[in-house]
């Protein structure tokens, strides 16, 4: 199967973050032209390098003084390879969210850059940005908000038409939108119906068509499934799978729920309080975790299976997540890591493969930002 | 980039339409419904708004045409033969039935030509007010920062203008008082409530996830504003608005009755002739006093079961 | 610290009987809501009970009428709307839906205790943590404010919130989640209370929270001998906690059983579906298999089975007819104690 033959490809890949191949663009023109450019199969088609974004805290009235900054998002990278789907897993805080909102522009970025196609999409404006949009999508975590409850179905999908109408001649756009909602699953005939008049997972899939109209490259999940039932679950999921098949996307799938994003995802990157903590393959990170972190998180997931109660090792974390507004020095996980020493409060552990798994053939040779990464066997008989 | 086309592989859709579970067990055939349909199947069959509106297309039509309820003049001066005529029950809907003021006039017309003057001002001022407020209101909400901080500064010193002191100073420099004169005096403080409550509806609407999925797919603020914000903002604008309707034609009433109001037939201006003779003659303030009392309720409770449709406990 | 553990197992039961009976025995409860659209049959004839010391979870997704049981129980369903026109919900005996408003009244809170989703919604955000856990103590127990702050503290302690001493005069967005689902239990058990009855209690919080506030609860259950009623979707939760399941889908019960026989051999086709569908390591890369269809409207409830649209077993019979819940069997014959499926193929969905 392509699955298959995408995790061995995985597995002796080159380093997860790789060399940007910047595209000097010095006209408008040259920006859209390299954006509209195909990519081949397992290139990179997005390069994230240092984002940042600093929410600033101010205090006065009518003259505001800055007197400090929610850090939601300190320095991140990664890359998206073409076709493959990228898992972004943590937990409330971590600044998951905001790095979606960053990747579609929706937030300006404090610092760092987002190449797409060698592009730093973080300096566009323009035709250039329009272009951009139409190749990076967004499906929303909620069913219930992220549709104009005043529109009908056919408005919301059609949209995306009347927005780039180079996208679709203005007589054709009524038959692709009905096209659309086949392809999710959903009667056509029920174009001039409201969202109040279907079901979470209808909407949701309401949502996906949207996404789906400009015939965009990559498109960024941020948690898809969680608000849905759990039967309802596996058939989005199921869906969005035979799209990426279908219409060749990449996607960066953003979820809490680890054995869902287990199962959709290549690679998965686990975010700790607006850094990344570790990153790799899916078997690399749920099998071989070496970031205590991850261990901690691995452990903590309950496991339908009441056999597994007894044999269970678990990292029970004390205390709560820091405030992003002001994080620990050095190695931002210290205060609840049982490992923790001076040396994590004075140096920040830099995400890399660890020194004792450099060159080794072993899967716990990932990324991983600790400066006493090891491995350990949380999930007991996986 | 992959086209959308009918000839996409068949397997592929096939399995994709399988796996999402396609031909999904229909949902029984519903007539489609949007918000508004809602709404207004709660007005229908709700008795207070059936009664307002039955109260106040009655006003309406007496305000457009006066000539169908009485023959005769609401200016019509006779003092030699009907000053405080009493009324007289038994005409009914003939010009003594409800008896004649201090002029002569007949109280029973001058009752149904105050309608017009009533309303024009009524439905003028929310006019102007939820235009101009809800501009105001939606520009300070959306864009935020400075633009906030000077429209909402500027709307909060009018709003320490009280209201109706105001208007009666505005009004006391002019002679002329018609129709739209007075409407300015009552609108030019009167926005700042609209203002607020839009600000506040759009800055609740302007963050939630269809207005970041309209802004990821590059829609310009134009669009977002008048496609997404607007229509979802405006509820609570049209309950505060069908309100104050009522509202502004007590104010007007007032501003007439002190003197200071339309030139014209008005009911506030019968109210204060008829404070002079109340002595011997209560029928002059009363009857005007009753039309006003009722045209005030109808709007109040039209808002009131508006307020009850929309609200989105029940969307 | 953080700590790292060998799990240890939680103990089995008392035996029900010991004490003379279940804790809570609901029997054949009906529930219904009124409204403009139509009625409502919200629950359709639940019966379950729970004993001291026991974990009941009671399994379902959104429809299926987990949350109204539970309501019912504590007696905090909107009346009007709602409605109870048949069944019995008797704590230790007595039905409570035939006692005086005061009698239910008392029990409520003092002898059986809900915990709720969202913690942040069900705490008042005006009112200080330490005078909402001591509200309990002086309303039921007429204890003196002091008396009762100094109670709020202990409590505070017991489940393992920081400091508390320094924290009990915070307000309640103060805390973090984690944090403030803890304080919910904590007012839940200020009585001592013999039932705890938790809705869904972790779905909003983080894993690790989660894997903290369900140890934290299983913990004090241990220690005051509590009946607990888990209501929750997550299979993964209730595999940790539970010793018997309830199933239900669309108002009715139609799966029970001991925790470990439901997930080795499911009797209930809805059941099996949604064990089948979380996803398996070795699934990698397929579908993942997912029940089709919705889950159901309950204003038009499928007839026979309410399963029936959704299953890939059903025959014509399950469109006539509503099974009720049949005893499972072993393919011998012998009983199989505490196991019950509400499926016309129940002997082909358990043995194949």
């Amino acid at each position: 199967m392509a699955e298959l033959s995408k995790n061995d490809a995985r597995a002796d890949a080159t380093p997860n973050v790789s060399k940007v191949e910047h595209a000097e663009a010095h006209t408008e023109a040259e920006a859209v032209a390299a954006v509209e450019a195909p990519v081949g199969r397992g290139e990179p088609i997005l390069q994230v390098r240092d984002l940042k974004k600093h929410f600033p805290l101010t205090q006065g009235v009518l003259f505001k003084r800055q007197v400090g900054a929610v850090k939601a998002v300190d320095g991140i990278s990664f890359d998206l390879y073409q076709g493959e789907t990228l898992g972004i897993v943590g937990e409330s805080g971590c600044g998951k969210s905001t790095v979606a909102k960053l990747l579609m522009n929706l937030e300006r970025a404090t610092a760092g850059e987002v190449f797409y196609k060698g592009q730093d999409i973080t300096k566009l404006s323009g035709r250039a940005l329009t272009a951009v949009r139409r190749n990076i999508q967004m499906v929303f975590q909620d069913p219930y908000t992220s549709l104009n409850p005043r529109m009908t179905v056919g408005d919301i999908i059609g949209e995306p038409f009347d927005i780039h109408p180079e996208v679709a001649p203005k007589g054709d756009r009524r038959r692709r939108v009905r096209e659309l909602l086949d392809v999710v699953g959903l009667n056509p005939e029920y174009i001039n119906r409201y969202p109040h008049q279907f079901s979470g997972g209808q909407r949701q899939r309401i949502g996906i068509a949207r996404g789906l109209a400009l015939n965009p490259e990559i498109i960024i999940c941020d948690e898809p499934v969680s608000a849905l039932d759990v039967s309802v679950q596996a058939q989005v999921v199921n869906l969005m799978e035979a799209l990426q098949d279908e219409f060749n996307l990449s996607y960066i799938f953003i979820a809490h729920d680890l054995s869902i994003v287990r199962h959709i995802s290549d690679r998965v990157g686990v975010m700790y309080l607006g850094r990344m903590a570790e990153i790799g393959t899916d078997e690399q990170i749920y099998e071989h975790p070496t970031h205590p972190y991850t261990q901690a998180l691995l452990s903590a997931v309950p496991v339908p299976d009441p056999d597994a109660r007894d044999h269970r090792e678990r990292i029970i974390l004390s205390g709560d997540v820091p405030s992003p507004a002001n994080p620990p020095s050095g190695c931002r996980f210290r205060t609840r890591c049982w490992k923790a020493q001076d040396k994590c409060a004075e140096q920040e552990p830099l995400l890399a493969v660890p020194e004792r798994f450099k060159g080794t053939t072993t899967p716990a040779n990932h990324e991983s930002a600790c400066h006493f990464a090891e491995e350990k066997d949380v999930v007991g008989a996986a | 980039m992959p086209e959308l086309t009918t000839s996409a592989d068949q397997a592929t859709k096939a399995a994709a339409g399988a796996a999402a579970g396609a031909r999904l067990p229909e949902p029984k055939p519903e007539k489609t419904r949007s918000l508004w349909g809602d709404a207004w199947q709660d007005l229908r069959t709700n008795w207070v708004f059936v009664l307002s509106a039955v109260l106040i297309l009655l006003l309406l039509v007496m305000a457009a045409w006066p000539g169908l309820f009485t023959g005769a003049d609401p200016n019509d001066k006779d003092l030699a033969n009907h000053y405080l005529q009493h009324p007289n029950y038994g005409h009914v809907f003939k010009a003594d039935w409800l008896g004649y003021d201090a002029q002569g006039r007949s109280v029973y017309a001058r009752a149904i030509y105050g309608t017009r003057a009533s309303l024009l001002v009524g439905a003028g001022t929310t006019a102007v007010v939820v235009l101009f407020g809800g501009l105001v209101g939606m520009l300070a909400g959306y864009f935020g920062g400075w633009i906030d901080a000077v429209l909402s500064r500027v709307t909060d010193m009018f709003m320490g203008i009280p209201f109706l002191l105001g208007a009666m100073v505005a009004l006391n420099s002019f002679t002329e008082r018609s129709i739209p004169v007075v409407i300015g005096a009552l609108a030019f403080l009167g926005w700042t409530q609209t203002a607020r409550v839009m600000r506040g509806s759009v800055i609740t609407v302007k963050s939630t996830d269809y207005v970041q999925a309209a802004k990821a797919l590059g829609a310009g603020t134009r669009r977002i504003l008048f496609r997404h914000v607007l229509p979802n903002a405006v509820a609570p604008v049209i309950v505060v608005a069908t309100i104050s309707l009522g509202i502004y034609i007590g104010a007007e009433a007032t501003l007439s009755f002190l003197g200071l109001g339309l030139n014209g037939v008005s009911w506030g201006n019968d109210i204060s002739d008829g404070g002079n003779s109340i002595r011997v003659a209560q029928f002059i303030m009363l009857y005007p006093s009753i039309m006003l009392s009722i045209t005030v309720l109808a709007f109040i409770m039209l808002g009131e079961a508006v307020r009850n449709a929309l609200d989105p406990k029940t969307r | 610290m953080t700590t790292i553990e060998e799990t240890t197992p939680v103990p089995s039961p008392r035996d029900a009987g010991a004490d003379g009976g279940p804790l809570l025995d609901v029997r054949d409860l009906h529930v219904e809501f009124h409204t403009r659209e139509g009625v409502i049959k919200a629950v359709n004839g639940v019966n379950y009970s729970v004993a001291a010391g026991e974990t009941l979870a009671v399994l379902g997704e959104s429809g299926s009428g987990k949350s109204v049981t539970a309501q019912a129980i504590m007696g905090i369903l909107d009346m009007p709307p709602g409605k109870i026109p048949q069944g019995e919900i008797r704590f230790r005996g007595q039905d409570m839906l035939t006692m005086s408003a005061e009698e239910r009244r008392k029990i409520r809170g003092s002898r059986i205790a809900m915990i709720f989703q969202d913690a942040l919604s069900s705490l008042n955000p005006v009112l200080t943590v330490g005078y909402q856990l001591g509200e309990m103590f002086r309303v039921h127990q007429g204890m003196s404010k002091k008396d009762a702050k100094a109670k709020a503290i202990e409590l505070m302690d017991r489940v393992k919130i920081p400091a508390a001493a320094a924290r009990v005069n915070d307000y309640p967005h103060q805390f973090s989640g984690g944090m403030r689902q803890r304080i919910m239990i904590a007012m839940a058990l200020a009585l001592e209370p013999e039932l705890i009855i938790a809705d869904e209690p972790t779905t909003a919080l983080d894993v690790t929270v989660q894997a903290q506030v369900m140890d934290l609860l299983a913990e004090l259950q241990r220690e005051f001998h509590m009946g607990l009623i888990l209501i929750t979707h997550d299979l993964g939760v209730v595999a940790d906690v539970a010793d018997k399941i309830a199933v239900m889908y669309a108002g009715r019960i139609v799966e029970q059983a001991p925790v470990h026989e439901l997930y080795k051999r499911p009797a209930h086709p809805y059941t099996r579906g949604l064990l089948d569908s979380i996803p398996r390591l070795d699934q990698k890369g397929q579908e993942l298999y997912a029940i089709k269809g919705l889950p159901p409207n309950l204003l038009h409830v499928p007839t026979g089975c309410a399963f029936n649209p959704r299953c890939p077993k059903a025959q014509d019979i399950c469109t006539t007819e509503v099974p009720r819940l049949f005893p499972v069997t072993e393919q011998d014959g012998t009983g199989l104690p505490g196991r019950t499926s509400a499926c016309h193929f129940w002997k082909e969905t358990i043995h194949g």
